[in-house]
């Protein structure tokens, strides 16, 4: 029988997962992008399982308003990303130093 | 019991491909395993009965989002060698992370989880179910002011998006529509009078 732990489980090891690659990807924001895409495909699966076991289906509304800020947060990180490039040829995170002081 | 294979076996799927995912060294790579992810996601998401949400996540996800990753990552022509160099330098670091964020949750939900009393599912909705149209009555009745938020939203990113990555180049040639309609004759003939030239 699947309990709630195990979909939790599951969910808890996807975001520690995803934390995990972004420490591991340090020169490349495109997958530190990709990662914090992931943690929020965990935290999404939180609220989807909490939804069924609850038997609240606000938590699939709000998974709802979770995908259209996550849409928008990937357009305009690409976006950043892109002019970013533009301006410095490279997009390695441990290079874009330019406000230390 | 079909139910604990699909689990299990999407379950397995879904963290082989988070894995590739963080350990990929190719974005195009990366992308497409993310893109694994999100399509095993959506399965486990039919089997605790969100419909709606396994399909706008293979929509809105798969069919945008990571086609819109997929044009910035073949857009920018990224060097392959300097991600392999800190691989293995932050590698121990993130596994550590790792098990210690995943020690920390499994925790909390394996000792919190069993007192709660929530542990069995409830009982599958009847094969007549619409999980669309109870979304559908829930968002346009008690979220509808969330609702119009969340266009406004994605109104501002379209808006962001555009202005961040629109340039202007100071030496292009290109028709000013609204100059070439409000011109008038002064501005473009001159008469001018001059001798007839005589032969010689």
């Amino acid at each position: 029988m699947i309990t709630i732990s195990h979909y939790l489980t599951l969910s808890g090891l996807l975001f520690s997962l995803s934390v995990a690659g972004i420490f591991i990807n340090r020169k490349n924001l495109i997958l530190l992008l990709m990662c914090i895409e992931l943690m929020l495909l965990a935290v999404n699966f939180n609220f989807v399982t909490l939804s069924r076991f609850l038997d609240d289906p606000g938590g699939q509304v709000f998974v709802f308003f979770i995908l259209t800020v996550a849409a928008a947060e990937s357009a305009i990180g690409l976006a950043i990303l892109v002019v970013l490039f533009r301006s410095r040829r490279s997009i390695d995170v441990e290079q874009l130093d330019s406000l230390k002081g | 019991m079909i139910e604990p294979v699909i689990f299990y076996v999407f379950g397995g799927l879904l963290i082989a491909a988070a894995v590739g995912v963080i350990t990929s060294r190719n974005p195009v790579h990366a992308a497409m395993f993310l893109v694994l992810s999100f399509v095993t996601s959506a399965f486990l998401w039919m089997l605790l009965e969100a419909e709606f949400l396994a399909i706008v996540l293979v929509l809105v996800y798969v069919g945008a989002v990571m086609v819109l990753f997929l044009f910035v990552v073949m857009m920018l022509d990224v060097e392959v060698e300097q991600v392999k160099a800190s691989f293995t330098r932050y590698a121990p670091l993130g596994i550590v992370v790792l098990l210690l964020i995943a020690a920390e949750l499994g925790y909390v939900f394996w000792s919190r989880t069993q007192e709660l009393g929530m542990l069995e599912a409830p009982s599958p909705a009847p094969a007549d179910f619409s999980n669309t149209e109870m979304l559908g009555n829930l968002l346009y009745t008690h979220y509808v002011y969330p609702f119009e938020l969340a266009a406004v939203i994605l109104l501002v990113a379209i808006v962001a998006a555009i202005t961040l990555t629109m340039r202007r180049r100071p030496g292009l040639k290109v028709q000013d529509i609204r100059k070439q309609v409000a011109v008038n004759r002064d501005d473009r003939v001159r008469l001018v009078n001059m001798e007839a030239e005589k032969d010689e």
